[in-house]
C-alpha cells in the first residue's frame, strides 16, 4: 500500500494551507479579524473559500506585498495593513498570520508587531495582536488550526485563581457542533471556556441594518486569561504535535489537567466525553443523555443490518476522519478508505482496535490525494464517500454518493449548522449514512431484480419442456 | 449599536478616497485605478497567480501544475464551471506540494521529478508550470527546467510567470497571454488562406462559448480557435489562420489581442454578448468587419428574431422588476459596462458600479452611463460596498462569491455573475436567464418577512 500514487506531484489535493487553519481559529475569538502578512491572493483565496462554505461576510486583510516589500521587506506594509484594519473595523484581537512569501523572506513579525504597539501609542488592554507563523509549506489547515490556538492561549493566558470551570479545545468543528456542546454543557450544569468558539461568529442571526462586520460571540480575552486556573482542559484532537497543542501549554505552564479525546462523534466518542465531564466536574450524566444513549443505540439496531452493507471511503481533516472512522467502525460500515492530506501518522495506530480484525482489507492513507483515494475507493469497491466536497469528483466520476461533511462543504447549505456530535448528532448523521445506503438499494431493487432473475416466456417454455 | 461602531463602519481609509467617485458632486476627479491594493484594506482582489490560472485552466487537455506548496493548487481545484466537449484533464490540479525542506534546497529537482511522473500517468501533450509566491523568491530556474522537460519528452511544457507577489490580478492574465504565444511561438500555423474568426475571453461557463459559436454559424461566421473556454492544445495551434480575433472578456484579454496583433498582423475586436444591445452590436460588428454581404443580411435577419422572440419573454419580467435598484461589483471594467445597459433595458438603476480591475477608459463610459448619483468605484472592500449599497437603498448586489453573504446579510438579493455559476448569462437564452434570476431573487417572499418582522418576534 502507498499513501500517494506519485511521489513528486499531488494530483487533485486532499487539504488546505496553515494559513487557512488559523483564519478559521481566530473566527472564534470576540471581536477579531485577521491580516494575512503576504501577497493578495492568500487572502482572498481563503476568504472565499470560507463564504461560500459558513455563507458568511468572511473579512480577511492583506498586507498586500509586492515586488518592493519582497526584496525590501514588508514592515511597512504590515503597519499600514494593521492601521487600516483597526481603523475600519475596530478589532479587540488581530490574528497576525504568516504566509509562504512572509517566512521565506524572513519577516522579524513579533518584533514589527511591538513596534507597532509603541508607534501606535496603542495599550494591550484595547488590543491583542497575535501573530502566527504559517507557511504553506509548512504543513496543512489541521496544523495551522492548532498552531494558532495554541498561540492565542501563549500570549493571553496569565496567571489566575483556581476555578471550578473547564477549558474546551474544540478543534475544526462546525458552529452547529459548538452550539451542541454548549447544550451538553449547560444540562450538566458545568461551565467551560470553549476556545475557539465559532457558533455565533460562522453562523449568526439575521440582524437587518444591525449588521455588523465583525458579529458578536466568540470566545473573549478575559475568558482566555484564566485558563490557567481551570479544574482541567478538554481537547478535542488527539493527532497534533505537542508544541501545536494548546492543552498541553497550559498543563506544562499552569499545571492543568489535560485530556486529549477525539471529536465526539460516534457512541464512544460520546461516551468517553460524558464520562469525563462526570468525572472532572463531579456531577452525574444528566438523565437526558442517559436516554440519549438509549436511543442512539436502539437506532444502531435498528439501522444495523443496512449499515453492515456499507463500504466507506472517508477523508479529510484528520481528527473528523478519524471519528467519522470510529462510528462507521461501531456500525457495521466498513471504513476500507480512510484518509487524509496531512501528514501526521497516527491514525492508523489510534484506530487500532476497530481496525486489527479487517487485516489488509481497510488501508489507512496519509498525507494522500484525491486521485490516490479515487483509486482506492475502485479497487475496494466502496458504495459511500463520506468528507468534504471537493470528493465531488470522485462522486461524479464513479457514481458513487458523497455524504457531505467536514470543510469546506461548496456545494450544499447549511454546513455551518450541521450537528454531529454527542449522541443525539451521531444518531443523526448515522441515519444520513443508513438512509443513503437503503436509497441506494431499494431505487435500484424493482430494475436490478427484473434484470437478473426474469427470463421471456419462451426460454421458460423451452426450460418446461 | 452605539455611535462610534457606526462611524467605525463606515470610514473610509484616507488612501482610497481617490479610487471613489460620485459622479454628481466630482464630475472633475479622475479615478484612481489600476494601482496597487492598499495594504489592510481588505481587497476583493486576487492575485497573479489567480488571473493566470482562471485564463488557462479551461484548456481542456492541458495539465496544470502549479509550483509551489499545496495551497495555491487546492483552492483551485475543479471549482469553476467552463465545459468541454472533449478531454476533462482542466478539471484536475496538479502540485508540487513543496515542503519545508525543498524551500531550504530548492525545488528544481522536485519539478522535474514530478513532469516525469505526470509524463508517465497522463502522458500530456501540453503542460503549463504556474510559478508561485515562493517559487519567485527562492528562485527555481522555470525556464530552463521546461525547456529541457520540452526537449526531453517533445512535448510543450510553457512556464506561467506568476509569482503572486508581482502584481495584481491583471499581471496574471498578461501571463497567461504569454503562455499562449509561447505555444504560438513554436507550432502556430500561418500558412494557407486566412478564414474565420479566432473567439477570446469566453470561459465556456455553463455552456456560454457553444451558444455563442451556435449564433456565429447560424450567420455564417467560423470560429477556428476559442481562448480559452473549450480550447484544447490542436486548436490553438489554428489560431494564427484567423482573420481576425474577437476579444469579450476584455480585462483578461486585450493584452494578448494586442501581442496577436503585433505578431501575426491579426487585428482585434471587442465585443460583448451580454444583454440585447450588446448582441446587437457585437454581431453586426462582426458580419461589418467581414463585410460579406450575406453574412451581414443572415445577420439583420437573425438578430431581428432573436430580438422579437427575447423581447416577448422578458416582458413579464420587466413589469415585475421595472423601478429596482441596483450594485455592481465585479470582475472587470467591461463587463461592468455591459451590466450597466443590460439593467437599464429591464428598467433598473445602478446606484454603485464598481470592478476589481477596470480602466480609465473603462471607467470614463461607466460614469457617462451612470446616473448623476451613482457611487463608481476601484477595487472596492467590504466595509465600501456595505456604506454604498446602505445609503443607496440598493435592492439587489451582482458579484463574485465573497460578496454574496454580505447582500444577504443586509437583507438585499444577489446576482451570481462568477464563474461558479451554473446557468448560462451570454447571448438570448442568458438574457433571459439573467432577468430570471433577478427575479428570483428580488421577488422572493423571504423579504416580504424581512420587512414585515425581520427584527424579532415581540
Amino acid at each position: 500500500m502507498k499513501d500517494k500514487n506519485c511521489v513528486d506531484v499531488n494530483v487533485n489535493p486532499c487539504k488546505m494551507c496553515m494559513p487557512m487553519g488559523a483564519c478559521l481559529a481566530f473566527k472564534g475569538m470576540e471581536k477579531s479579524i485577521v491580516v494575512m502578512h503576504g501577497s493578495q491572493g492568500c487572502s482572498t483565496y481563503v476568504r472565499r473559500h470560507m463564504a461560500q462554505h459558513y455563507n458568511e461576510p468572511i473579512d480577511i486583510a492583506s498586507s498586500s506585498l509586492n515586488e518592493k516589500a519582497t526584496v525590501y521587506g514588508g514592515e511597512a506594509n504590515l503597519k499600514k495593513g494593521l492601521k487600516n484594519v483597526l481603523k475600519m473595523y475596530n478589532p479587540k484581537t488581530i490574528g497576525v498570520v504568516t504566509t509562504c512569501l512572509a517566512e521565506t523572506i524572513g519577516e522579524d513579525i513579533n518584533r514589527i508587531l511591538k513596534d507597532f504597539m509603541v508607534e501606535e501609542k496603542i495599550s494591550s488592554e484595547d488590543l491583542t495582536l497575535v501573530s502566527v507563523p504559517t507557511p504553506g509549506y509548512g504543513g496543512t489547515q489541521f496544523e495551522g488550526y492548532y498552531l494558532a490556538v495554541r498561540k492565542m492561549v501563549e500570549k493571553i493566558v496569565e496567571p489566575s485563581e483556581p476555578n471550578k470551570k473547564i477549558n474546551i479545545i474544540s478543534g475544526l468543528m462546525s458552529p452547529g457542533d459548538i452550539r451542541e456542546l454548549k447544550l451538553i454543557l449547560e444540562r450538566f450544569g458545568i461551565e467551560a471556556v470553549i476556545l475557539p468558539d465559532v457558533s455565533e461568529t460562522l453562523d449568526s442571526p439575521y440582524r437587518g441594518l444591525e449588521f455588523e462586520k465583525l458579529p458578536e460571540g466568540g470566545t473573549t480575552c478575559s475568558e482566555i486569561k484564566t485558563m490557567s486556573g481551570s479544574l482541567a482542559t478538554i481537547e478535542f484532537g488527539v493527532h497534533s504535535r505537542e508544541d501545536h497543542s494548546p492543552g498541553e501549554y497550559l498543563k506544562k505552564e499552569f499545571g492543568v489537567p489535560l485530556y486529549r479525546i477525539p471529536i465526539p462523534i460516534g457512541l464512544e466518542n460520546s461516551d468517553t466525553l460524558m464520562k469525563l465531564l462526570s468525572k472532572i466536574s463531579g456531577k452525574k450524566i444528566p438523565e437526558y443523555y442517559v436516554k440519549a444513549r438509549g436511543r442512539m443505540l436502539d437506532a444502531m439496531i435498528d439501522s444495523h443490518k443496512y449499515n453492515g452493507e456499507g463500504v466507506a471511503a472517508v477523508f479529510g481533516e484528520p481528527e473528523l476522519v478519524t471519528s467519522i472512522s470510529s462510528l462507521c467502525l461501531e456500525n457495521g460500515i466498513t471504513p476500507r478508505v480512510i484518509s487524509t492530506g496531512s501528514n501526521i501518522k497516527k491514525i492508523r495506530a489510534f484506530l487500532a482496535e476497530g481496525l486489527d480484525k479487517y487485516g489488509d482489507e481497510i488501508v489507512v492513507l496519509e498525507d494522500t490525494d484525491f486521485e490516490t483515494i479515487r483509486s482506492y475507493v475502485k479497487e475496494k469497491e466502496v458504495n459511500i464517500l463520506i468528507g468534504h466536497s471537493d470528493g465531488k469528483y470522485i462522486e461524479e466520476k464513479e457514481g458513487i454518493p458523497l455524504i457531505r461533511v467536514g470543510f469546506p462543504v461548496h456545494d450544499r447549505i447549511g454546513a455551518q449548522r450541521q450537528v454531529t456530535i454527542g449522541y443525539d448528532g451521531s444518531m443523526n448523521f448515522l441515519d444520513i449514512l443508513t438512509n443513503t445506503l437503503m436509497a441506494q438499494k431499494y431505487q435500484s431493487y424493482r430494475d436490478r431484480m427484473y434484470k437478473k432473475y426474469y427470463k421471456e416466456d419462451e426460454d421458460v417454455k423451452e426450460v418446461t419442456a | 449599536m452605539d455611535k462610534k461602531i457606526i462611524d467605525g463602519n463606515l470610514a473610509l481609509i484616507e488612501e482610497r478616497k481617490d479610487f471613489i467617485v460620485c459622479n454628481k458632486e466630482e464630475k472633475g476627479k479622475k479615478i484612481k485605478c489600476d494601482s496597487q491594493s492598499v495594504a489592510g484594506a481588505v481587497s476583493q482582489r486576487a492575485c497573479v497567480y489567480c488571473g493566470a490560472r482562471v485564463v488557462l485552466n479551461p484548456i481542456t487537455d492541458a495539465v496544470h501544475l502549479v509550483h509551489g506548496p499545496i495551497g495555491c493548487a487546492a483552492y483551485t481545484f475543479d471549482i469553476r464551471g467552463s465545459l468541454s466537449s472533449g478531454s476533462e484533464e482542466y478539471r484536475n490540479s496538479y502540485s508540487t506540494d513543496l515542503r519545508e525542506k525543498d524551500i531550504i534546497f530548492g525545488g528544481e529537482k522536485k519539478l522535474t521529478a514530478a513532469i516525469d511522473e505526470i509524463m508517465e500517468l497522463k502522458n500530456p501533450k501540453l503542460i503549463f508550470v504556474y510559478s508561485t509566491c515562493v517559487v519567485g523568491v527562492i528562485g527555481d530556474d522555470l525556464q530552463a527546467i521546461c525547456k529541457a522537460a520540452e526537449k526531453k519528452y517533445g512535448i510543450r511544457v510553457i512556464p506561467v510567470e506568476s509569482s503572486g507577489f508581482v502584481g495584481s490580478k491583471s499581471a496574471g492574465y498578461k501571463a497567461a497571454g504569454d503562455a499562449i504565444l509561447k505555444i504560438l511561438e513554436l507550432d502556430g500555423n500561418s500558412e494557407g488562406e486566412k478564414k474565420g474568426i479566432n473567439f477570446l475571453g469566453d470561459f465556456n461557463l455553463a455552456g456560454e462559448l457553444w451558444i455563442i459559436k451556435g449564433y456565429l454559424k447560424e450567420i455564417g461566421i467560423d470560429v477556428v480557435a476559442h481562448f480559452s473556454g473549450d480550447s484544447n492544445y490542436e486548436q490553438i495551434k489554428e489560431a494564427p489562420t484567423a482573420l481576425f480575433n474577437v476579444v469579450q472578456c476584455a480585462g483578461s484579454m486585450t493584452s494578448l489581442a494586442k501581442k496577436f496583433e503585433d505578431k501575426y498582423g491579426t487585428p482585434y475586436t471587442k465585443v460583448s454578448f451580454f444583454g440585447l444591445e450588446d448582441i446587437r452590436i457585437s454581431l453586426r460588428s462582426l458580419a461589418y468587419t467581414l463585410g460579406d454581404f450575406n453574412v451581414i443580411k443572415k445577420t439583420e435577419e437573425f438578430v431581428k428574431k432573436m430580438e422579437k422572440e427575447t423581447t416577448e419573454r422578458l416582458e413579464p419580467y420587466r413589469k415585475k422588476l421595472a423601478g429596482k435598484k441596483v450594485a455592481i461589483y465585479v470582475g472587470g471594467g467591461f463587463k461592468a459596462i455591459s451590466l450597466i445597459k443590460q439593467f437599464r433595458d429591464l428598467g433598473i438603476t445602478p446606484v454603485m458600479v464598481g470592478s476589481q480591475t477596470g480602466r480609465p477608459e473603462e471607467y470614463e463610459i461607466i460614469r457617462k452611463l451612470s446616473d448623476e448619483n451613482t457611487v463608481v468605484l476601484d477595487d472596492a472592500n467590504p466595509s465600501e460596498l456595505e456604506r454604498f449599497m446602505r445609503e443607496k437603498g440598493a435592492d439587489m448586489l451582482v458579484g463574485g462569491v465573497k460578496e454574496r453573504p454580505l447582500a444577504y446579510k443586509l437583507g438585499i438579493g444577489f446576482i451570481d455573475h462568477n464563474h461558479a455559476r451554473k446557468h448560462p448569462l451570454a447571448g438570448y437564452e442568458g438574457a433571459i436567464n439573467f432577468a430570471k434570476e433577478i427575479d428570483l431573487t428580488v421577488n422572493s417572499p423571504v423579504w416580504d418577512i424581512i420587512k414585515k418582522n425581520g427584527m424579532g418576534i415581540e
